[in-house]
């Protein structure tokens, strides 16, 4: 019984035999194509983008270095020293201590706030789960993507330095691009 | 003299022509150097160094700079003094094979009280010359490869050695059809033969022949398997650092604006073009440098050739094809 292949099978397309004044022909017709393509290039702008000068965009919801948040009316911090940051954080990044406001050092607006918050950001991995596990909204993750420097020690940012306001280096990807 | 010599000037004049000939070659090689980068990048949608310098104009300098600064080492295994000849045997080969290159007819000039012509020498056996050098060439990479005394150097001297080597042979047969046309080796005379018709013309199978074997010749992609680095690290010149592997740097693109020269004096015109005499040298130039840009147009086109392929390439394809150039060129020559 011969084998009757149904419609949905669908025949391999096979380019021609290499080799023979054939694949001479080919091959000389294809080099010269490359050579177009390669000319068609020169008239072109380059697509580099110059990075210290241009910076690549990035989405709105490109998660960078994090922020720490304060209420905009009353300047009090959204964080009450919680933790739960620190144990939704699979990189063991966050520390944080807490500590009982007091009618004299109302520093947030819940019972408790952050006597010490610190990321090291030679762990964090960026994953954003620390932003999703704060109920308050108080961390959230920026744009900045630049977090480069020379010492180790530097890099594990304080309470202050998350809280700051932070300068809008990055560029924003615009709607469609 | 072995070989006649077809017009000498004063010793004094031979001198200067010396140093104008080294001054042209090393003012050259770093334009053609960031000249390639720079359309290399525009050619692959980037820019190319733009770093240094305005438009990074100074790259070359600073690359020069690098080089010097660097220090030279020398695996246990090597040969040191033959690793030292190596790179200068690269570029004395490129440099001597550009004295025979004509950039004009002779002058009659009171300058030095005697007549001289705007070539280093003009020897009654040119093409024979350039292919002696194009042979010696070979041992810049041998020497230089083997003498390192490492496998990957030693692979690109052998592939070096045997790409040479082959291609050498379709290049000379190429050029027959050219030597027969004009009836002379001199370079001078066979530029002098195409002030009516320029030999790409009637010779157009041989002038592709000679290109394609160029390449090779020069070891450029994509025939750059000595050196391939994709495979065997950086072949011949693996072992080799700072100033030294400048050198064969710069041999190598010595080597391309010397077949660039050759490819001009054979089959574009040497120095035939409009304009007074005085603008013979340029269109010498300009000819020269439309080969170098061609052979960068090609080097961002081209992947590499793998070993075999080059190998069959050469005896298979461009060897039978220059024969039969030849002989047709033969029997026309013969007939008409």
């Amino acid at each position: 019984m011969t084998w009757n292949p149904s419609d949905d099978v669908i025949a391999v397309q096979r380019g021609p035999e290499p080799g023979g004044a054939g694949g001479a022909y080919r091959t000389f017709a294809a080099t010269l194509r490359g050579l177009r393509t390669t000319f068609a290039r020169l008239f072109e702008e380059p697509v580099t983008i110059e990075y210290p000068e241009e910076k690549t965009p990035v989405y709105p919801r490109w998660r960078g270095k994090h922020k720490l948040h304060r209420f905009e009316d009353t300047g009090l911090e959204k964080c009450v020293g919680c933790s739960l940051c620190a144990a939704a954080c699979p990189a063991d990044c966050i520390r944080v201590v807490a500590a009982e406001n007091t009618p004299d050092n109302q520093v947030s607006a819940g019972e408790r706030y952050a006597a010490v918050y610190e990321i090291n950001m030679t762990r964090c991995i960026f994953c954003g789960y620390c932003e999703l596990a704060c109920p308050f909204d108080a961390i959230t993750m920026g744009n900045d993507y630049e977090l480069a420097d020379y010492e180790r020690t530097d890099l594990i940012f304080t309470k202050e330095m998350l809280l700051a306001d932070h300068p809008e280096r990055t560029p924003l990807r615009r709607e469609g691009e | 003299m072995i070989a006649e010599v077809g017009f000498a000037e004063t010793t004094l004049v031979q001198v200067i022509k010396v140093l104008v000939i080294f001054a042209f070659i090393l003012a050259v090689t770093p334009i053609v150097l960031l000249v390639e980068r720079k359309f290399m990048g525009r050619m692959q949608s980037r820019y190319g160094p733009n770093r240094v310098g305005p438009y990074g104009l100074l790259q070359p300098l600073a690359d020069v700079v690098k080089l010097l600064s660097k220090e030279h080492s020398e695996p246990r295994t090597a040969v040191p003094w033959l690793m030292a000849i190596a790179p200068m045997i690269s570029v004395l080969t490129a440099v001597a094979t550009l004295a025979i290159v004509p950039f004009g007819d002779t002058r009659e000039d009171a300058l030095f009280g005697a007549d001289y012509g705007l070539y280093g020498i003009d020897v009654s056996i040119g093409i024979l010359f350039a292919f002696a050098f194009g042979s010696l060439a070979t041992y810049g990479f041998m020497l230089g490869g083997w003498a390192s005394g490492s496998k990957y150097s030693f692979l690109g001297a052998m592939r070096g050695a045997a790409q040479l080597i082959s291609y050498e042979v379709a290049l000379a047969l190429s050029l027959l059809g050219v030597v027969m046309t004009a009836g002379t080796l001199s370079l001078t005379e066979i530029v002098t033969h195409q002030s009516d018709l320029w030999f790409v013309v009637p010779q157009f199978v041989g002038f592709l022949i000679f290109l394609v074997a160029g390449f090779a010749e020069t070891a450029r992609a994509p025939f750059d398997l000595p050196e391939a680095d994709a495979e065997i690290v950086a072949g011949y010149n693996t072992e080799y650092g700072g100033m030294r592997f400048g050198a064969f740097f710069m041999a190598e693109y010595m080597h391309i604006i010397v077949f660039g020269g050759l490819c001009t004096a054979l089959f574009l015109g040497g120095w035939h073009g409009p304009g007074p005499p005085v603008l013979d040298p340029l269109w010498v130039i300009v000819k020269m440098a439309a080969i170098v840009l061609l052979f960068i147009w090609v080097r961002t086109t081209l992947p590499r050739l793998r070993y075999d392929q080059l190998m069959s390439f050469g005896w298979k394809v461009l060897l039978p094809l220059a024969t039969l150039n030849a002989l047709v060129t033969a029997i026309a020559v013969v007939a008409w």
